[in-house]
């Protein structure tokens, strides 16, 4: 039987947070979509920081993580909220027609 | 024992924001209470933290809170410019219909954050101060609602900044796995075998810092938000959260990291070149004026960094120069630019400023100062900042990055020059109305005076400068 270490852990982390970057420089559709993208970075940040925490014996990664979580929750409500108002005033959040800036 | 004197600013500027929610829920129209009441409450905080200055280095709260000579410094620098920023913009938010009770208060939570940001020695207690100042920022960003410009350019922040906030997230769960703590002081003690994870989690901590100053690869976000947002918002994002970043940066590159000084000294170089002649060749075919003030301290951001790629005292001092010299810069133009007002509406073109000298002498000539300053024309106080720049540049044998920064200086001399021919020698347009408030003519007129007034007396900033000593 093989014993899952914390370089499959670090692995599992870094693959969700490549996936976190794609999505957000590939995605040309929908805003929401971004916003899930960069909850997978912290997800993955998470998952680093909660093996290392165990391997190492050290406590402060996990209320580290804690403290990230409680972050992203606030950071997506602001986000949500910012969708919001930028829907009221163009009528559409897809992600090519966000050009009204530009020099 | 801990000692709770030394973050008493701090404690005292949560109070005040809890209390002033609480004005504002429960006294209606009381939008002009609370600005005044936050403006006092910013003299007081300058006050307390000037209290500061005598103590010597000092650690809080099992070492991740640092109180020190650059910290105090730092904080009264943002604290100074916090104060100047809410007096310049009253009559804009007023004749722009978003005074808001919010608004203040946003203000000054991000402040807070920034307190925090410049004194962590903790990466949990930086991320917290980090995150307390964007939240704040991006719903200044998109503070005037109605507006599509500015909620496009607060949706642009929020994306953008989220994303380097999880860069430099992911960067500090390396350090922290590698190192085996987050503390910066004890990060610096950690034995070589575990250097390279390690210096990839810098990489990404230096990715995130650099976004936040906005410098090239990663000041996309910078043109857009400066010119969507309301013009109070961006004379705020262009000045405070500039020195906070900068403070971090100074933080972690000395203290944890300076092991790894010839690994990041490159990053480093190359960020500052790429800035400082990205920002002085784009800014050339702007039309708004916010847009082009964007590249320009893109490009400025980039002589700051100089300064810290140096890796000497004299590098750390000469930038924190800069940085105090470019605010003060910012502020002048910004509060000429507020002063471009006809009914109601502000102009923000370049075209807008079309033959200004013959209806506004003093007005134009305090741009001409302001301009020549920021293209770093001696006399004036722009020139002596890249001067300190390049000297410390020049001592540690770096001819390569003082060679570009004195060409893209020449380059940016372009684009001031080129508004100041507009100012002076385009027709005249449609006089501009000139019923300034007091705060407003007051900021003009001290930044100005200091620009101008600088090279009489440059000991008293030179003299607080030299006190900081981080290595």
């Amino acid at each position: 039987m093989f014993e899952i270490g914390l370089g499959h852990y670090l692995t599992l982390g870094a693959v969700i947070f490549t996936i976190g970057l794609i999505g957000i420089f590939l995605n040309r559709k929908n805003v929401i979509v971004l916003l899930m993208s960069i909850e997978l970075i912290l997800l993955a940040v998470n998952i680093n920081l909660v093996s290392f925490s165990i391997f190492i014996n050290d406590l402060s990664g996990q209320i580290f993580t804690l403290f990230i979580l409680t972050v992203a929750a606030a950071e997506a409500a602001i986000g949500l909220a910012i969708i919001v108002v930028y829907f009221r005033n163009v009528g559409t959040i897809r992600v090519e027609e966000i050009d009204k800036l530009k020099g | 024992m801990m000692n709770l004197d030394l973050i008493f600013p701090e404690i005292f500027l949560s109070l005040s924001i809890m209390f002033l929610l609480m004005v504002g829920v429960f006294k209606k129209n009381s939008e002009n209470i609370v600005y005044n009441l936050s403006t006092i409450i910013l003299l007081i905080l300058l006050a307390l933290v000037v209290n500061l200055f005598s103590v010597s280095e000092t650690f809080v709260f099992n070492n991740s809170y640092k109180i020190d000579s650059l910290s105090s410094f730092m904080k009264t620098l943002t604290i100074l410019s916090a104060i100047f920023v809410m007096i310049s913009s009253f009559s804009y938010l007023k004749k722009s219909n978003i005074l808001k009770i919010e608004y203040p208060i946003l203000i000054l939570s991000s402040i807070l954050g920034m307190m925090i940001m410049i004194s962590s020695n903790d990466l949990i207690i930086f991320y917290l101060g980090l995150e307390l100042q964007s939240l704040a920022l991006y719903v200044l960003a998109s503070f005037n609602r109605d507006n599509v410009l500015s909620s496009e350019s607060g949706l642009k922040y929020f994306v953008l900044s989220a994303l380097s906030s999880g860069l430099l997230l992911y960067g500090c769960s390396l350090v922290y796995g590698f190192s085996g703590s987050t503390n910066f002081t004890y990060i610096s003690n950690t034995p070589t075998n575990t250097e390279y994870g390690i210096i990839f989690g810098l990489v990404f901590i230096i990715v995130g810092l650099a976004f936040k100053i906005s410098a090239v690869p990663f000041h996309m976000w910078a043109p857009d938000v400066y010119q969507g947002s309301p013009t109070s918002v961006t004379l705020f994002f262009a000045a405070l959260p500039k020195v906070a970043a900068l403070t971090v940066f100074i933080r972690i590159l000395y203290t944890p990291f300076i092991n790894l000084i010839d690994q990041w000294q490159t990053i480093l170089v190359f960020i500052s070149v790429a800035s400082m002649i990205f920002g002085a060749v784009a800014a050339i075919g702007q039309s708004n004026l916010k847009r082009l003030i964007a590249y320009s301290s893109i490009s400025h951001m980039g002589y700051a960094l100089a300064g810290l790629a140096s890796g000497s005292n004299q590098g750390i001092q000469s930038s924190i120069m800069y940085i105090s010299i470019y605010l003060v810069m910012t502020l002048a133009f910004f509060s000429c630019l507020l002063m471009l007002r006809k009914k109601n509406i502000f102009y923000e073109k370049i075209e807008d400023l079309s033959g200004l000298s013959i209806n506004h002498p003093i007005l134009s000539i305090s741009f001409l100062v302001v301009l020549f300053s920021l293209a770093g024309i001696p006399p004036l106080a722009g020139f002596f900042a890249k001067f300190y720049i390049f000297m410390a540049v020049i001592e540690q044998s770096m001819y390569f990055l003082a060679i570009v920064g004195l060409l893209s200086t020449v380059i940016a001399a372009f684009y001031y020059l080129r508004l100041i021919k507009i100012i002076y020698f385009d027709k005249p347009k449609e006089k501009y109305e000139t019923d300034h408030t007091i705060g407003l003519k007051v900021t003009l007129a001290i930044s100005t005076g200091m620009l101008i007034l600088y090279f009489i007396y440059p000991g008293l900033l030179n003299e607080m400068v030299s006190r900081i000593a981080v290595i």
